[in-house]
């Protein structure tokens, strides 16, 4: 510390003033109007941040450097560009991946100069961490994707091999601790973390997923944070906590949307049970595309309620013409966005920006409910458990307590669904079979693209 | 004294995080995510130092390696958040 150099000086300042960046950065991205400039100035933090990287007198060879930066742009890049709005919790679950497996580098390469128990517990921690985080992205990922079955998968005796997962890694770490010129601790814990990984998510079924990337995002963070302190970097520490932060806050949100704890969540399989018995009364009513644009016409207040359904059918530009067709009529249209609807915190939000709806008009659960009596047609489209009424009143229902919309108030309710199979949760909904509400069976692009030719 | 220092930055930027993270609005939340993830990208900066040893060890490999997964993260993740936010308009301004 005390032979430092006045440039090296410079350069430890200059990372200060790139954690002020991130900070004020995440701070503008508090409101809608200034967010942009606030993503803008966080990569200029970063980009300072690299640049002082590359400063440091210890490089003797940039080539490497390089090479990996040509490498990670290009992909990084051509992924940004390239993905649909529908697509992006797979993408930010895969980005969470690869942020963990690069902390899991980071903590490995820097074995190499480390010393002292506490760099290595250090060391070990940002393995686990990143290394758990990389292999529960990618199933994450696949379940996201639809490459792997987006259920949950349990087995007998799950919780004991996890156990023992969990047993193995803490011995293996310890040894490594003691004995750090041993490698076969190394790869024992690497091992092991990377079939943590898997096993964490493999029981969490596809609706519960929005609380899974916002963990797997926080992780991502802590390891980058734990790599930090493994190569004595505070800038590693400062971004790595803030992203932690961030992801822990979006869990609660995700967790609380659906009145469950975050080891429920974890450890349940709540997806895969599908116990509900309870007999509904009533019998389903479809209604026909012309039929449904005569009540639409006549209707002063309209609410949109979406769900990943939208997302899958990619409905939200034929719903924005809609919306538009609407409203030149004389109605007020609203959107209702429940927080865990699609596959990530703030899905439905990002898919009606892209199709022009702008911001003001997608209203919160807690900002519609007080209003869903006034409204004439309420328009489901591919959600399913986050209107189900039966949250609110079958106490035997596996959503019992959970926040719902509660469209089944409004005058008329219009569900837009692919057919009579369950949600993701197989729970059933008495929505469906009540005296206000019309089945409009199809795909949801084509049902309201019917609608839009009704008006035209 | 160092692990004091850094556990010190930790505790505060933990907490700072949470303070502006709950200020964050909900129609935001997928943004702040893949913004969130440029920023885990951070790891880049402790790759660099790793990659650029000249040792041509493994240590050095890992480096290299780091570096490429970590830019994609920074890079992907500040340019599809920018793309996103780009969408978000108000009632009434013009496209």
């Amino acid at each position: 510390m005390e032979t430092i150099s006045s440039l090296g000086l410079l350069l430890q300042f200059a990372y200060v003033v790139a954690g002020g960046l991130f900070i004020y950065g995440l701070k503008l991205l508090g409101s809608a109007d200034t967010a942009r400039r606030g993503n803008m100035l966080s990569a200029v933090g970063m980009l300072l941040a690299i640049v002082v990287a590359l400063l440091d007198q210890g490089i003797v060879e940039y080539q490497w450097i390089l090479i990996g930066f040509v490498v990670g742009a290009i992909i990084g890049g051509a992924v940004a560009r390239m993905v649909e709005m529908t697509s992006m919790p797979e993408m930010v679950a895969l980005f969470n991946g690869f942020g963990g497996m690069a902390s899991l580098l980071v903590g490995w390469a820097a074995l190499s100069t480390a010393g002292g128990t506490f760099t290595l517990v250090t060391i070990v921690l940002s393995i686990l961490i990143g290394g758990l985080t990389f292999t529960g992205s990618l199933i994450a990922y696949g379940k996201l994707s639809e490459k792997l079955g987006s259920g949950a998968v349990m087995f007998k005796g799950q919780q004991v091999v996890n156990s023992l997962i969990v047993l193995g890694i803490v011995a293996s770490s310890v040894m490594f601790c003691i004995e750090p010129g041993n490698s076969q601790w190394l790869y024992l814990v690497i091992g092991l973390s990377l079939l943590f990984g898997v096993m964490v998510v493999i029981p969490i079924g596809g609706a519960d997923m929005p609380v899974v990337i916002s963990l797997l995002n926080s992780y991502s963070g802590l390891a980058a944070c734990a790599a930090g302190f493994a190569i004595n970097n505070n800038i590693l520490i400062v971004a790595g906590s803030l992203v932690g932060a961030s992801g822990i806050i979006l869990t609660q949100i995700m967790c609380k949307a659906m009145n469950r704890s975050l080891s429920n969540v974890l450890f349940s399989g709540f997806g895969s049970v599908s116990t509900d018995t309870s007999e509904v009364e009533g019998e389903i009513k479809p209604i026909s595309a012309e039929d449904a644009y005569y009540v639409l016409e006549a209707a002063s207040n309209v609410a949109i309620i979406p769900g990943y359904g939208m997302a899958v059918a990619q409905a939200q530009h034929v719903v924005k013409e809609l919306c538009e067709l609407l409203e030149k009529n004389g109605a007020e249209v609203n959107f209702g966005i429940h927080p865990v609807a699609g596959r990530m915190p703030g899905h439905m939000n990002v898919l009606l920006a892209e199709a022009d709806v702008p911001y003001d008009q997608l209203l919160e659960m807690d900002e519609i409910n007080p209003r869903m009596e006034n409204v004439d047609v309420a328009i489901v489209i591919g959600a399913n458990d986050v209107v189900n009424p039966a949250a609110r009143d079958v106490e035997s229902s596996p959503i019992y307590g959970m926040p719902v919309i509660n469209v089944d108030h409004a005058r008329t309710v219009f569900v837009l669904k692919r057919s009579m199979a369950s949600g993701f949760a197989g729970i059933e909904n008495p929505l469906f079979y009540k005296d206000n509400t019309r089945m409009l069976f199809g795909d949801a692009k084509e049902s309201i693209g019917s609608l839009v030719r009704e008006f035209t | 004294m160092e692990i004091v220092f850094l556990t010190f930055i930790l505790m505060l930027s933990i907490f700072l995080g949470f303070e502006l993270i709950t200020k964050v609005p909900s129609t935001l939340h997928t943004p702040l995510m893949s913004g969130a993830n440029a920023i885990s990208g951070i790891t880049v900066v402790g790759a660099i130092s790793l990659a650029g040893t000249g040792q041509h060890d493994m240590a050095n490999w890992l480096g290299a390696a780091a570096v490429a997964l970590a830019t994609i993260n920074v890079v992907g993740g500040y340019l599809v958040t920018d793309r996103m936010l780009a969408m978000f308009k108000k009632k009434g301004s013009s496209q």
